[in-house]
C-alpha cells in the first residue's frame, strides 16, 4: 500500500458517500413476532418515539384474528436532516389459536414473498430504482414464564433462522427478578444452542471501543425488554416507564431492563448491519435456491451441478450451447467417417467387380483367340494336306494316264492279248 | 439501485431522539472498513502526458515506462495501485492507451477501447447472474472516469477525438482535458475552450456533466461545468518558489506551476475528479452505463420483461422460456442435419446403383458380343468341319477307286501273270 506524500483529496471519499447517502433516504422493515399481549406494540412505539399505533391505526392487539395474519405498516421518520422509511410487519393472531401448527407459515410467505419481489425487479431487462422491502430484522418475543422456551418458541426460531435475522426478547420483563431474568437467560441460550439456533449475533464494528461494549451486550442476550408510552416523572425527572404501587419500572434504565441495549444496537450501531446481513446472505440464500431449482433441473447434486452453481444462467446457456456445437461436430464428423467408409466400400466392389468381369472377358476374348488360332492352324493343315492330296492325286492320274496310254501303245502292238 | 422515497408511508413526529441518524455514519463505517476501489482510463495519443498527469494528480510515481510511437495498434495497458490517504484506502486502477494515434489508418482504435470497457461490464454481468454469487467482494473492474486527451493544437478537434469520443461516450463517464496546456496562450485557450465544446455540442458527444442535484456541491459543479475541457499541465518535478517547494514545469521564460490556479486547470480537475464527484462517478458507471450495456445484452440474447400477453415475467419464467426455446433450437438443429446427412446417403446410394447398372450393361454388351463371336467361330468350325468331312469323303472315295481300280488291274496283271504262265 502506498501511503500518499501531499494532498490528493480521496480521503473525502467518506463524505462524498455521507452525502449521497442523506439525500437517498434509508428504509428498514422490521416485524415483530410473538403471542398477544406480550407487548409488542408498545416495544415499537417505545423504540422509535412514536405513536405507530394510536386510535387512528390501532396496533394488532386490538384486532381480533382467527388466522394467523402478516400486515405491515409503513412510516416515514425523520431525525437530524435523515430520512427514514421504516415498515414494522405485524404478525396478529400468532400462537393465539389452540392449534397452531404451522403458525410461521405466513411468516415464513411473506418473507419468501419480499425476497421474489426484490428477485424479480433486480432480474428484470429494464431495472428502474427498486424499493427495499426485505424483512431486515424480526423481533422474536418470548413470554416471560422463567422456565424455558416453548416448543412452538423453538419451532418458530428453527425455521426462520435461514431466512431472516431473529432477535429474541424476553417481554414484559418487568415480571421477573434480576435472579429469576439471569436464570431465565441462560436457560434460553443454552437452549437455542442445543438446537443449533442462529439468531442474529451483533457483531464487532470495527472500533475498540465499541466491541468491549458490544461483548458485553452480548452476554446479555436474550435481551429482556420493557415498553411503555407512558412518561412518569421520578425524582424529577420525566422518565418512560410503568407505574405500580411498589414503584416505576424504567424502561430506560439499564437496572431495570435491557430496553436501551436494544435500541441502540438495533438502531444506533447495527442497523446498517442488519441490512447488509439480509442482503448478502438471507437474500442470496433465497436467490441461490430459488435459480437453482430452475436452471439446474430440481438441483440435483452432481459435480455438473457444483459447476453451474458458479456460473450464470447465461454462462451456463453459452457452455450448453459450445457443448452441443462440439457434440454435434463429433456426430458430423462421425457420421462423415462411416459415410466416406461405406463409399469407399461400395466402390471398391464395384471395382473388384469390374476387374473381376473384365477378367473374365478377357478370358474369354483369349479363349476365343486360342480356338481360332487352332481353327486356323487345322484349316492351314487340311490346306496344305489337300493340295498334298491333290497334288498325289494328280501325280496318280498322271501315272494312271501314262499306264493307260503304255497300255494303249502295247496293245496296238498287239503284244497284249 | 435502491430507492427510498417513502412512498405510500405516512409521516409520523418524533417524540425524542431516536437515533437512526447515525445510519450514514453506520454506511460510511462499512464502506471505509471494506474499502474504495476507482478505474480510471486515459484515452489519448502518445506523449500527450498521460502518465505523468496520473502521477501528479495521486502525488506518486506508477510505474511504466515512456512508449514508443510505432505500436501497430491500440493495447489497453491497466495497473493496479492500493494507496491510503488519512483512514481511506484507495484501490485505484489506471488504464492507459498504448499507441492510440500512432497508426496511419486509425479508423480502427476506437475498438479495443469499446471492447475494453465492454470487457469489464461482461465481467460484472456474469457475476451478477451467476448462482451462487459474492457482489459483496467482487473487485469491479468497470471503468469509472474516462480522461480524454486532447492534443494542444489551439485549433480544433481532430476527429480521431470526435469518432473516439462518440463512441465511448454511452459507455463511460468522458472528461476531456487539454493536455500540456502550457504550450497554449490564455487568449488561444479560451478561443480553444470555446471551438471544443461547440464541436462537441454539435456532434452530439455527451460528455460528463458534474452534478447539480445536490445542494452542497450544486453550485461548484455547475461553475465548474462551465470550465470544461479543463486545460492540464503535468509534472512530478519540484521547484522552489518563494520557501515552498511545489510541483512546477521550469522554462527559461518562467515557471508554470501546477496547483496554480491562474496557470492551468490542474487544481480544478483534481477537485472534480477526486475530491467532490468520485462517487457520483462510480455510481453514473453503474446505474446509467452498466445499466445500458446489461440491457441490451439480455435483449440481444432474447430476454423480455413480459410475455406476449403483456404479463409480466417471473424470473424463473424468463429463464425457464430462453433454456426450452433454446434446447429446442438446439434439437432441431440437430434434427436438420441428420436429415440432411440422410439426404446425402440417400443420393449417393442412387449414385452408385446408377454406376452398378451402367458396369452390368457394359458387361452385357460385351457378352453379346462375345457371344456372336462365339456363334461365328462356331460356323467357322462347323465349315472346315464340313469342308474337312467333305475332304475326307472324297479322299476315302478316291482311294476307295484307286484301290478298285489297282485290285481290277492287279487282278488283271494277274490274270495276265496268270495266263502267260499258263
Amino acid at each position: 500500500i502506498k501511503n500518499l506524500e501531499g494532498y490528493v483529496g480521496f480521503a473525502n471519499l467518506p463524505n462524498q458517500v455521507y452525502r449521497k447517502s442523506v439525500k437517498r433516504g434509508f428504509e428498514f422493515t422490521l416485524m415483530v413476532v410473538g403471542e398477544s399481549g406480550l407487548g409488542k406494540s408498545t416495544l415499537i412505539n417505545s423504540l422509535f418515539l412514536t405513536d405507530l399505533y394510536s386510535k387512528d391505526y390501532p396496533g394488532p392487539s386490538l384486532r381480533i384474528k382467527k388466522t394467523v395474519q402478516v400486515e405491515q405498516s409503513k412510516v416515514l421518520v425523520k431525525e437530524g436532516g435523515v430520512q427514514l422509511t421504516l415498515t414494522i410487519v405485524d404478525t396478529p393472531g400468532f400462537g393465539d389459536a389452540v392449534d397452531n401448527s404451522n403458525c410461521w407459515q405466513p411468516v415464513i410467505n411473506y418473507i419468501d414473498s419480499k425476497c421474489e419481489d426484490f428477485l424479480n425487479a433486480e432480474s428484470r431487462v429494464n431495472r428502474r430504482l427498486m424499493p427495499d422491502n426485505r424483512v431486515h430484522c424480526c423481533l422474536y418475543f418470548i413470554a416471560p414464564s422463567g422456565h424455558g422456551l416453548k416448543p412452538l418458541d423453538i419451532e418458530f426460531m428453527k425455521r426462520l433462522h435461514d431466512k431472516v435475522n431473529v432477535i429474541p426478547l424476553i417481554a414484559k420483563a418487568d415480571t421477573l427478578t434480576p435472579e429469576e431474568c439471569q436464570l431465565f437467560k441462560k436457560q434460553i441460550m443454552k437452549e437455542i444452542q442445543e438446537h443449533k439456533i442462529q439468531i442474529y449475533e451483533f457483531p464487532d464494528i470495527e472500533d475498540d471501543e465499541d466491541s468491549k461494549l458490544i461483548r458485553k451486550i452480548k452476554e446479555r442476550m436474550p435481551l429482556a425488554v420493557v415498553g411503555s408510552n407512558v412518561v412518569i416523572e421520578v425524582n424529577g425527572r420525566k422518565v418512560r416507564g410503568r407505574q405500580y404501587p411498589w414503584g416505576v419500572a424504567e424502561v430506560e434504565n439499564g437496572e431495570h431492563c435491557d430496553f436501551t441495549v436494544l435500541r441502540n444496537m438495533l438502531i444506533r450501531t447495527h442497523m446498517q448491519d442488519l441490512k447488509d446481513v439480509t442482503n448478502n446472505v438471507h437474500y442470496e440464500n433465497y436467490r441461490s435456491r430459488k435459480l437453482a431449482a430452475v436452471t439446474c433441473n430440481g438441483g440435483v447434486d452432481t459435480s455438473k451441478t457444483k459447476n453451474q452453481m458458479t456460473r450464470s444462467p447465461l454462462a451456463q446457456m453459452e457452455e450448453e450451447r459450445r457443448e452441443h456445437v462440439m457434440k454435434m461436430k463429433k456426430m458430423e464428423t462421425e457420421m462423415e467417417q462411416v459415410f466416406e467408409m461405406k463409399v469407399k466400400e461400395k466402390k471398391q466392389k464395384l471395382k473388384d467387380s469390374e476387374a473381376e468381369l473384365e477378367r473374365r472377358h478377357e478370358q474369354m476374348k483369349k479363349n476365343l483367340e486360342a480356338q481360332y488360332k487352332e481353327l486356323e492352324e487345322k484349316k492351314r493343315h487340311h490346306e496344305e494336306e489337300k493340295s498334298n492330296w491333290e497334288a498325289q492325286q494328280r501325280i496318280l492320274e498322271q501315272q494312271k494316264l501314262d499306264a493307260s496310254k503304255t497300255m494303249e501303245k502295247n496293245k496296238k502292238k498287239g503284244k497284249i492279248f | 439501485l435502491l430507492k427510498c422515497d417513502g412512498e405510500g408511508a405516512r409521516a409520523v413526529p418524533l417524540a425524542g431522539h431516536v437515533g437512526f441518524d447515525s445510519m450514514p455514519d453506520q454506511l460510511v463505517n462499512k464502506s471505509v472498513n471494506h474499502g474504495f476501489c476507482f478505474n480510471i482510463l486515459c484515452v489519448g495519443e502518445t506523449g500527450l502526458g498521460k502518465s505523468t498527469l496520473m502521477d501528479t494528480l495521486f502525488n506518486t510515481k506508477f510505474e511504466g515506462e515512456p512508449t514508443q510511437h510505432n505500436q501497430p495498434g491500440v493495447q489497453l495497458k491497466s495497473n493496479t495501485y492500493e494507496l491510503q490517504e488519512s483512514n481511506v484506502r484507495l484501490k485505484l486502477t489506471v488504464v492507459n492507451t498504448v499507441g492510440f494515434g500512432d497508426q496511419i489508418n486509425k479508423e480502427d482504435s476506437y475498438k479495443s477501447i469499446v471492447e475494453f470497457i465492454d470487457t469489464q461490464f461482461e465481467a460484472y454481468l456474469q457475476e451478477e447472474l451467476k448462482i451462487k454469487r459474492t457482489l459483496h467482494s467482487y473487485h469491479d473492474t468497470r471503468i469509472h472516469a474516462c480522461l480524454y486527451f486532447i492534443a494542444p493544437t489551439g485549433h480544433s478537434l481532430k476527429s480521431l477525438d470526435l469518432v473516439t469520443m462518440k463512441k465511448l461516450d454511452s459507455k463511460v463517464n468522458i472528461i476531456p482535458i487539454i493536455a500540456k496546456s502550457d504550450a497554449i496562450s490564455k487568449s488561444e485557450l479560451t478561443k480553444f475552450k470555446i471551438k471544443i465544446t461547440s464541436e462537441l455540442v454539435s456532434n452530439g458527444v455527451q460528455i460528463y456533466q458534474f452534478p447539480t442535484d445536490d445542494e452542497t456541491v450544486a453550485e461548484i459543479n455547475s461553475t465548474m461545468n462551465g470550465h470544461l475541457p479543463f486545460a492540464v499541465v503535468g509534472s512530478t518535478e519540484e521547484v522552489k518558489i518563494g520557501n515552498k517547494m511545489v510541483k512546477a514545469r521550469q522554462y527559461p521564460w518562467g515557471t508554470v506551476q501546477v496547483e496554480n490556479e491562474n496557470h492551468c486547470d490542474f487544481v480544478k480537475l483534481r477537485e472534480m475528479l477526486i475530491r467532490v464527484n468520485m462517487e457520483d462517478l462510480r455510481e453514473q458507471t453503474h446505474t446509467r452505463h452498466y445499466e445500458l450495456y446489461r440491457r441490451c445484452k439480455l435483449e440481444e440474447m432474447g430476454f423480455k420483461d413480459t410475455d406476449p400477453d403483456c404479463k409480466p415475467f417471473s424470473l424463473q419464467e424468463t429463464y425457464e422460456a430462453k433454456r426450452n426455446e433454446f434446447m429446442g433450437d438446439l434439437q432441431k438443429k440437430e434434427e436438420e442435419m441428420r436429415q440432411m446427412f440422410v439426404q446425402r446417403v440417400k443420393e449417393k446410394e442412387a449414385e452408385l446403383k446408377e454406376a452398378e447398372k451402367e458396369l452390368h450393361e457394359k458387361f452385357d454388351r460385351l457378352k453379346k458380343l462375345h457371344q456372336d463371336e462365339k456363334k461365328k467361330l462356331e460356323d467357322k468350325k462347323k465349315s472346315l468341319d464340313d469342308e474337312l468331312n467333305g475332304f475326307k469323303q472324297k479322299k476315302t472315295a478316291a482311294e476307295l477307286l484307286q484301290s478298285q481300280a489297282q485290285q481290277a488291274g492287279g487282278s488283271t496283271t494277274l490274270k495276265r501273270d496268270k495266263e502267260r504262265k499258263k
